[in-house]
């Protein structure tokens, strides 16, 4: 080496790391923009708290799904199916446990949910690895099929819940100790949406920990980018996306029961329901990125749970119109995916 | 000529309804490094990814240590020792330098465990990727993530490497340090190169293969290539060393 490359700018700065923040302070900055809209703080605070309750759930629908699609290119039109019947797999321990959920004992309340919660990701997690071998696999690659037959296996879905648990909605209760609301001043918070905020968090950092801080969890994010490569590097993509469709299924079958406890009644077309809201949120946050899928959830039902007080008759195209706005900012969504 | 690692023999290679590969014959010795040379669309590509099992020989074998790999899947030719560097080099961009390396290290379970050694042997000539270790590879320069992408294909002993035209698009400078990396590296490696620039491989490559039209149409040695403009003239035309 000589002297001159010695002395040249050998510690010339370092490419900035673009930590992209912007699509982080929307949600902040649609509560705060609400504020006076809205009028009350005390109606406020309960709004915010609604929406971000139920952005957590629809997060667990969805962080799967966005997965699922940038791994494989995918379209699972019936991962609405996991979200039902997660929630009627837990009413197999919710209602014959009766006396736990009614007992004023949180220990009690607390296993027979924890239990509800454990089968119904169990049984949502075996049925998605079904799921992905017999109507998936046949149409690795082929969206309009994916489409159409995955349409079809929550259609299939509904029905056999309907065999199973009869065509009456089934009034779920909430156990004791998540009735009812703290009061802070005017200002009251239902415990429920509380809870699902911490579970929905915990659920978050999980994944994120998961994806940042494992083999498999690398291996994932660089297959949503090339999965191609992650092949030739020597690993089976298959396996992979088998794995992160049963948890992502398991996480739809606890979004399931989380949302089925929320509205406090069952009926088989619940997870039909919100695939719409799901979609939306995938779509938004862009596709195959969790990060993303976390902040569209947000803002879904934030603006949702807003809407609905301040504008009843907007709320029904509040989202689509959320949809259109960011993806005229940003057209691949707020976090776009690199693709080869 | 040493013993053959790599065997192609009478390859044909279908990409939807085009034949691309018409009967390849191509081998590659152990040790050294094999320069595939060819115009734009002669099929190199093709062929590294045939032999990667990213497409599949509809006619003919591909042999590896005496084994046929013709039409095994691509995670088991990778596991048998071939790496590979594609053309778009294949950076995981969200990822770090690091992060990319350790997916490619397959046998350690945390990046820690990654071979010490063997790393500042690879910062030795790719210094980049020291520096820039904790970066997202999509924030390097083209040159900095072609160096991650050959140092994945050699974070680990491999037995064969293949190179796409690892000096596309890059400033002369750069050219300049790949060229001492590839001679440092066939020291101890085996590397069957993809290259236009056949100023950047004469001086490189220890055997050479030609392709046109989806053939081989010249094997030998790459001194005896070098030595006889006539022939290059002939197998190469114009179109080559334009490059640089
Ligand atoms: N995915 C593809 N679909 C159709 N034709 C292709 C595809 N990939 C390559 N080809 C064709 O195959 C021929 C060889 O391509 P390639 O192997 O990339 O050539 P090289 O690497 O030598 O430039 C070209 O004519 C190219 O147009
Ligand atoms: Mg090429």
């Amino acid at each position: 080496m000589t002297a001159i490359s010695h002395a040249a700018p050998q510690d010339a700065a370092l490419p900035k790391v673009k930590v992209d923040v912007l699509p982080l302070l929307l949600v902040p900055l649609l509560a705060l923009l609400m504020l006076p809209l809205v009028g009350s703080f005390p109606t406020w605070v309960t709004l915010t708290v609604a929406g971000l309750a139920m952005g957590m759930m629809v997060f667990m629908m969805a962080s799967g799904l966005t997965l699922i699609f940038g791994l494989m290119d995918v379209l699972n039109f019936g991962h609405g199916a996991f979200v039902s019947v997660g929630a009627f797999t837990a009413t197999l321990a919710l209602l014959p446990m009766k006396s736990w959920v009614e007992a004023d004992s949180v220990l009690m309340n607390l296993s027979v949910l924890g239990l509800a919660i454990l089968l119904a990701m169990l049984v949502t997690g075996i049925l998605g690895w079904a799921f992905e071998r017999i109507i998936i696999r046949p149409v690795y690659g082929l969206h309009l099929k994916q489409i159409l037959i995955t349409m079809g296996g929550m259609i299939v879905a509904e029905q056999l819940i309907h065999v199973i648990w009869g065509a009456e909605q089934i009034p779920l209760q909430l156990p004791t100790t998540f009735r009812g609301a703290f009061i802070f001043g005017d200002a009251a918070l239902e415990k429920y949406r509380l809870i699902a905020v911490g579970v929905g968090l915990t659920v978050f950092v999980t994944m994120f920990l998961v994806l940042n801080r494992t083999k498999v969890g690398l291996l994932i994010r660089a297959g949503v980018e090339n999965g191609e490569m992650v092949e030739a590097l020597g690993y089976r993509i298959r396996r992979l996306f088998v794995g992160v469709f049963m948890a992502g299924s398991a996480l739809a079958g606890l979004g399931g029961v989380m949302w089925g406890l929320y509205k406090e009644t069952l009926t088989a077309a619940i997870g039909g329901e919100i695939t719409v809201l799901v979609f939306i949120v995938i779509i938004i946050g862009g596709l195959g990125s969790v990060g993303g899928c976390f902040i569209g959830a947000m803002l879904v039902a934030l603006v949702a749970n807003y809407a609905g007080f301040l504008a009843p008759k907007v709320a029904l195209v509040s989202d689509i119109l959320l949809m259109v706005m960011v993806l005229l900012w940003r057209p691949q969504g707020l976090y776009p995916v690199a693709k080869r | 000529m040493s013993e053959a690692l790599l065997q192609l023999a009478d390859v044909h290679t279908h990409i939807a309804q085009y034949h691309i590969l018409q009967g390849v014959d191509l081998t590659v010795p152990k040790g050294g490094i094999t320069v595939l040379l060819g115009r734009n669309g002669a099929g190199k590509t093709t062929t590294l990814r045939t032999i990667m099992g990213l497409w599949h020989a509809s006619r003919g074998s591909v042999r590896f240590e005496g084994g046929d790999i013709t039409h095994s899947p691509t995670p088991d030719i990778a596991s048998a020792g071939i790496a590979y560097v594609p053309e778009s080099m294949g950076i995981f961009s969200d990822l770090t330098v690091r992060e990319n390396l350790f997916l490619a290290a397959r046998s350690v379970k945390s990046a820690d465990q990654m071979d010490e050694a063997r790393l500042e042997w690879i910062f030795g000539f790719f210094g980049a990727l020291k520096k820039f270790w904790n970066q997202p590879a999509g924030t390097l320069s083209g040159g900095q993530k072609q160096m991650v992408a050959i140092a994945r294909a050699i974070v680990e002993p491999r037995k064969l490497i293949l190179i796409d035209e690892p000096t596309k698009g890059l400033a002369p400078a750069i050219i300049q340090g790949m060229i001492a990396a590839f001679r440092e590296l066939k020291q101890t490696e085996t590397i069957l190169l993809v290259e236009q620039n056949f100023s950047f491989v004469a001086a490189l490559g220890d055997s050479v293969a030609v392709m046109d039209g989806g053939r081989i149409v010249h094997s030998g040695s790459m001194a005896e290539l070098a030595a006889d403009k006539d022939l290059q003239h002939r197998l190469l035309g114009l179109s080559l060393d334009t490059h640089q």
